[in-house]
């Protein structure tokens, strides 16, 4: 805790030396692009996924150069080997699931400190389930006048084919990408929304699989497609453009989008150790200003530049997949099954609706979710969740990059929530339509039919 | 790109030449002359031999027919030779392109159909095109970043402006370079180990016989289940701030030298445990030094073996590099294989078809460079 409380002295003090370095009213622009670096040659990792864009745009379009940042982007294989190379030290810093770093703080998976002063978009999963299944839901499901299935589709369609799947000695199963991945929340929400258990995970069996109706596992995301077409699994949650890409190949169907789960949910982060955060500081703030500039960009003029992201993103060093692929998601549409486009201007949201901020209330939903599944093993007082969202959401070096961004005229002062506390008000927009205040999560555990409650345990693959 | 296909032919082909060759030669020549032109001729026979020797080291056997029609010999055997190594490898190739060209057309993938050779050649020359324009993107950032540097030495002149490698991506010609290095360091690292375990092996048979579990029991281990294990260690051990090397290569080198020292190990054991007892004989009879014996008579006498074991190795080492170089995440080709693969891309299966074939050509390569060491050290006469 004191260290915790140094830092942020340090951090205050940093300011006042900026603003005093900041004064003058001409040579702003000049003063604020010297920000005395801790380092300059960065290497960043990212997942080929298509929310990886801030990184792509702040690289093509020099922002990172602007900053004096001379910056490496390195494609990585998966998740876990994203974590330990930011761990190691063989990344100063990487794209992240939301769950990630908040996982990793507290000792869920690999323990370390890492924060986040950045959360780089909203929405941008999808779920989607092989053509045999999505054969057996399509008849039951209810279709609008001109005989288009309407959406957003629930789980209670799923139930019976997973019922039948049962009946005929087999398990259904389906992928996410990672145990604390944002994926994997959101695919659970959904399922048990529609009364189908995800499962639940324990201390002595992290599978998260007792008591499943539907197995989760994992897979990483490119190998997702292929992993449905040798039938492995019979769908999966995933960022773009691996659900479009299902279609592009035939081997299956997307059906639901965590924005229709819960709508403008945070997705992925920029992530780094608290240890470099510290070590660095002006650097991570240089970071964030470059990367805040590639989101407004990507957002700007109502996502006029998208066209030429997609194609930035299909090289081969970034995506890599095809550019009509990539175009689908990113242009503001949405292809559910072969030929039904629909337009979709919120699937990916990279500044809007102050996307870049990192807002405690989203890291605390994530720790509610990780007490709902059982990853948290035991019940966590109220002030626990604040804490936690508090030391790894680091909106302190966000509004810090914000505001020089401001002086430099580089951005409007409209444009960010300078004046948050750090909680979004409190919503229904989630597929069920339960009330989330995230001021009172263990109120907010309670309210679920399936999952943990209070202080039950799983003991021996039962509910205590 | 059957090129690789071509020259494994010819050479192995060329093995079977020398011995009619060299009789044709002998034939042909004038039997007897006068002392000095017979001298001349046998000179340049010598000569001759050379470099006929030297081509089919190079895999370039089918050269030498040609120029011994061209010298005025027989045509007879010299066509003969030439259909062998020439065009039966020639026919052989047209045939393996026409094959895979009828065949590509009828596997459908869900990336789409499997490249036939002519949309792998054009991609082969996209990648060269992407290389060239890398290599101007770097010549632009150099040049943006000198002028920074110039602006901040205005600015301050104690400022540190050293030199910052260029941040693109590694192109396709980068990762070929980081493999060879990687490879090559990896190589050296086995070649360490394994020479003096293998001479300690070979002269001491307690040693052999304490080694030998050890040899059979981790000679068979995949790269990849040493790689999970080296990683950590490493991740361990090498700590420094300013890392002279990346992690990714360190990992990556030293899983090729866990598994490709094994034939060198042996080969070195077996090569100095089978010197002739005589020469050690005569050695105790002069009672030579220990380091005398060891560089006078050891190794000169085990030095075929021991480069027959290092050609087995770095070809062990090129095969297991790839897979290595995929899960350590190791800039090179195996890299540039997994991210094709993850990819998906309408252009993926071409590019790593061209990986395919530039991983063999390249093996091919060092295969005929290391036979061409061993060729030069095992001495003409036998000892």
């Amino acid at each position: 805790m004191s260290e915790l409380v140094t830092s942020r002295k340090r951090g205050w003090m940093l300011a006042v030396v900026m603003a005093l370095a900041l004064g003058g009213g001409a040579g702003r622009v000049q003063a604020a692009s010297k920000l005395k670096l801790e380092k300059e040659q960065i290497k960043l990792g990212f997942i080929k996924l298509t929310d990886m864009a801030p990184l792509a745009i702040a690289y093509e379009k020099g922002y990172f150069e602007d900053e004096g940042l001379y910056v490496t982007l390195e494609a990585q294989s998966n998740w876990k080997v994203v974590l330990d190379r930011v761990i190691s030290g063989e990344l100063d810093g990487s794209h992240m699931l939301a769950g990630q770093p908040l996982a990793a703080t507290i000792g869920y998976g690999t323990k370390a400190d890492l924060v986040t002063p950045l959360s780089m978009d909203l929405n941008g999963n999808a779920m989607t389930v092989s053509n045999e299944v999505w054969s057996k839901m399509l008849p039951g499901l209810p279709k609008d006048a001109a005989g288009k299935v309407q959406h957003p589709i629930k789980a209670d369609a799923l139930k019976p084919v997973v019922d039948a799947f049962k009946g005929a000695g087999r398990s259904f199963k389906m992928a996410m990408v990672f145990p604390v991945s944002t994926h994997n929340y959101e695919l659970r929400y959904w399922l048990a929304a529609g009364g189908l258990n995800p499962g639940y995970y324990s201390p002595s069996d992290v599978s998260g699989q007792i008591k499943a109706d539907v197995q989760l596992s994992v897979t990483p995301p490119p190998q997702m497609p292929a992993t449905l077409e040798a039938g492995t699994i019979n769908g999966y949650m995933v960022g773009e453009p691996w659900n479009e890409q299902a279609i592009a190949k035939g081997v299956g169907v997307p059906i639901v989008t965590d924005y229709e789960i819960w709508k403008n949910n945070p997705e992925k982060v920029f992530g780094v150790t608290r240890a470099w955060a510290e070590k660095n500081p002006n650097t991570l703030v240089a970071l964030t200003k470059a990367l805040i500039r590639a989101c407004m960009w990507l957002d700007a003029n109502n996502g006029a530049n998208r066209k030429e992201a997609a194609t930035i993103l299909s090289r081969p060093e970034y995506v890599g997949a095809d550019v009509r692929v990539i175009a689908n998601s990113m242009t503001g549409t949405f292809e559910f099954g072969k030929g039904d486009k629909r337009p979709f201007p919120d699937f990916n949201v990279f500044f809007r609706y102050n996307a870049t901020y990192p807002y405690a209330s989203d890291a605390i939903w994530y720790l509610t979710q990780m007490r709902r599944w059982g990853q948290i093993a035991e019940a966590k007082p109220d002030d626990w969740y604040a804490d936690v969202a508090k030391k790894v959401y680091r909106s302190d070096i966000y509004l810090k990059a914000a505001q020089l961004l401001v002086e430099e005229g580089k951005a409007k002062k409209e444009d960010f929530p300078f004046g948050s506390d750090g909680y979004k008000p409190v919503t229904r927009d989630f597929i069920d339509g339960i009330e989330y205040d995230a001021r009172k999560p263990n109120e907010y555990i309670n309210k679920f039919a399936i999952g943990l409650h209070g202080g039950q345990k799983i003991d021996g693959g039962a509910v205590k | 790109m059957a090129e690789p296909a071509l020259k494994i032919i010819d050479a192995n082909g060329a093995q079977a030449v020398p011995a009619t060759a060299t009789a044709t030669l002998d034939a042909t020549l004038p039997a007897a002359g006068q002392g000095r032109s017979r001298r001349r001729n046998l000179a340049t026979r010598h000569g001759f031999e050379h470099l006929c020797g030297i081509l089919r080291v190079a895999g370039l056997g089918f050269v030498e027919p040609l120029l011994r029609l061209a010298l005025g010999e027989a045509a007879r055997p010299q066509l003969k030779a030439l259909w062998q190594l020439l065009f039966v490898p020639l026919i052989a190739a047209c045939v393996f392109l026409f094959l895979w060209s009828q065949a590509s057309s009828r596997i459908v993938t869900s990336l789409g159909q499997i490249p036939g050779p002519a949309a792998v050649w054009h991609q082969a020359g996209a990648l060269w095109a992407d290389h060239r324009a890398e290599r101007a993107k770097q010549a632009a950032f150099y040049e943006r970043q000198a002028k920074r540097n110039a602006e901040r030495l205005a600015d301050d002149p104690r400022a540190d402006v050293s030199r910052v490698r260029y941040t693109g991506k590694p192109t396709y010609i980068d990762q070929i370079l980081t493999s060879l290095e990687t490879v090559f360091t990896g190589f050296v690292i086995a070649s360490l180990a394994a020479i003096p375990m293998g001479i300690l092996c070979g002269l001491s048979p307690a040693f052999g016989a304490a080694f030998n579990p050890f040899i059979q029991l981790f000679k068979p281990v995949s790269p990849l289940a040493w790689l999970p294990l080296v990683t950590m260690v490493v991740s361990a051990t090498y700590v420094s701030e300013q890392p002279m090397f990346e992690k990714s290569f360190i990992n990556s080198a030293i899983t090729v030298a866990l598994c490709s020292l094994w034939p060198t190990l042996i080969n070195t054991s077996l090569g100095v445990a089978s010197i002739d007892k005589d020469l050690l004989n005569v050695a105790r009879v002069l009672r030579l030094g220990w380091a005398t014996r060891l560089f006078k008579i050891v190794l000169p006498s085990s030095l075929p073996l021991i480069f027959t074991g290092l050609r087995l190795s770095l070809g062990v080492g090129w095969m297991v590099l790839i897979a290595a170089e995929m899960l350590a995440q190791n800039p090179g080709l195996g890299k540039f294989v997994w991210d094709e693969f993850q990819n998906g891309s309408s252009e993926s299966l071409s590019r790593l078809l061209v990986a395919v074939f530039t991983i063999g050509f390249i093996g091919f390569l060092l295969d005929r460079v290391m036979y061409t060491i061993q060729t030069l050290v095992s001495f003409k006469g036998n000892r």
